[in-house]
């Protein structure tokens, strides 16, 4: 399961999805909107889409997790548009029959998924001011 | 050849537009519309920061060649998760 949605992501669904007889091991990681960054206290997030090619690089993703992880199942989904405090903004379940593979292909895919899907966010700030984050 | 390049993010905003038609040669290279649009969108290179280029829904270097029918666009490192 991949997508990409505008809708709050049903974690409990996405977890279910990657469940399997032949996996030993679930791993779910949830990227979530943050209020104070040191200082900085954030109102409200809007993360910006390239739709058509943040879906191409989340296939090209998995292809990439299978070819370097004995995994049995994958799931990713990012929202974008406006979110709020609290608000699941990514997550990622990966299923394997053993944990260590189950947690550092989890690890590979939410640190490659940042670097490489064409989504983009937009810090608004309690103060009124706003700014584009870079990475 | 005429080419539509998208815009996102912080590009989309300084720019002040979601696309730009640039105009460039026959066979013409990324880093020849990079060039083009940096030219045509002076704001862009003062502001614009570090600019990536994917073409076709997949990034592409300076020395990729373009086609007239090629979905190109242009936008500030992702920032996603």
């Amino acid at each position: 399961m991949i997508e990409l949605t505008q809708e709050p992501i049903d974690f409990a669904s996405l977890t279910e999805s990657v469940r399997s007889h032949q996996a030993g091991a679930v791993v779910l990681f949830l990227g979530t909107v943050r209020e104070f960054t040191g200082e900085a206290r954030t109102a409200w997030l809007e993360y910006e889409a390239f739709p058509e090619m943040a879906a191409a690089a989340l296939q090209r993703l998995e292809v990439e997790v299978r070819r370097r992880f004995p995994i049995i199942e994958l799931a990713m989904s990012h929202r974008y548009g406006r979110l709020a405090l609290g608000d699941i903004a990514v997550a990622v379940a990966v299923s394997s029959p053993h944990r260590a593979t189950a947690f550092e292909a989890g690890r590979w895919l939410i640190d490659t998924l940042k670097e490489t899907v064409p989504i983009w966010k937009k810090e608004h700030y309690a103060d009124g001011a706003a700014e584009w984050l870079h990475p | 050849m005429k080419l539509p390049v998208l815009l996102f993010a912080a590009a989309r905003e300084i720019a002040g537009c979601e696309t730009v038609e640039l105009n460039v040669p026959e066979a013409a290279t990324v880093g020849q519309a990079r060039a083009a649009l940096l030219q045509s969108l002076p704001v862009l290179a003062a502001r614009g920061g570090i600019l990536f280029w994917a073409v076709n829904n997949d990034y592409a270097s300076d020395d990729r060649v373009l086609e007239c029918t090629d979905i190109v666009a242009c936008f500030p490192p992702v920032s996603g998760g």
